[in-house]
């Protein structure tokens, strides 16, 4: 700390992790639902850009589903439907809390893991419908 | 010396009135993006949209492309009440917060209309 400016060297939002903070489920899953609600606010450019390209033209929407269909695409598209899923998930949890409800030790921790489970569940029914339907 | 009574002093130094306002949208918003996230992943899942016929002949339906640009607007909206906690929280300075803040605002704009005239020019355009 520099004794002439003590608020320029002040540590910011999650500078216990790691070094002083244990690992446990309700803080990695908090974590979780902010970098995923990043994401999403990412992943939506790539929602307005599919629209975009549908309204340019048939070429400009060959190439965008050409790049969705890579591996690449792919890959971004399983990411963006797991942290929409992971999000969504964790939000009904949010909404239970601010309800007044389960904030047992027992219930946080059980609603985590529903919420990790069922996160995972509808991701993979999402894409066994994309690849039966 | 001050004349005014604490409860005065409280009101007119305390917030803005509006952190309520933004908690309140997050979850209307959030609770409008249940129904509408579902009914589009599985929508697009379920649908061939691969083809450009085939996404302009989707949208063509009044309702979806109602529904669509609904769920852009609901959104864009959720997305960027999100960001701004986020750069509230972890961006310093009260310029460079400012700043942040603002371009991400008006980014959200600008994309959700972008989206939104996308799917209205789909809609009312030619087969």
């Amino acid at each position: 700390m520099s004794a002439k400016d003590p608020a320029a060297n002040r540590p910011l939002s999650p500078f216990m992790l790691g070094q002083y903070y244990r690992f446990q489920l309700s803080s990695a899953l908090s974590f979780l639902h902010r970098i995923t609600g990043v994401g999403l606010a990412i992943g939506s450019l790539g929602l307005a850009a599919w629209v975009l390209c549908a309204a340019m033209g048939p070429e400009q929407y060959a190439a965008y589903t050409g790049f969705a269909a890579s591996p690449f695409g792919q890959f971004l598209l399983i990411c963006w439907s797991w942290a929409l899923f992971y999000h969504a998930c964790n939000g009904v949890r949010h909404l239970v809390w601010d309800g007044g409800k389960a904030f047992e030790r027992s219930q946080v921790d059980l609603g985590g893991w529903i919420v990790v489970l069922s996160s995972l569940a509808l991701t993979a029914v999402l894409w066994l419908v994309v690849c039966f339907a | 010396m001050l004349l005014r009574s604490p409860l005065g002093q409280a009101r007119g130094l305390g917030s803005a009135k509006e952190g309520v306002q933004h908690w309140w949208m997050q979850r209307i918003t959030a609770v409008a993006l249940l129904p509408l996230s579902l009914w589009f992943v599985f929508s697009v899942a379920t649908h061939q949209l691969v083809p450009h016929d085939a996404i302009v002949a989707w949208l063509h339906n009044p309702l979806v492309a109602a529904v669509l640009v609904f769920y852009f607007a609901v959104l864009f909206y959720h997305s960027a009440l999100g960001v701004q906690v986020v750069v509230e929280d972890y961006v310093g300075g009260q310029f460079k917060k400012l700043a942040t803040l603002m371009l991400f605002k008006l980014a959200h704009g600008l994309v959700a209309v972008i989206a939104i005239i996308a799917v209205l020019k789909v809609a009312f355009g030619g087969m």
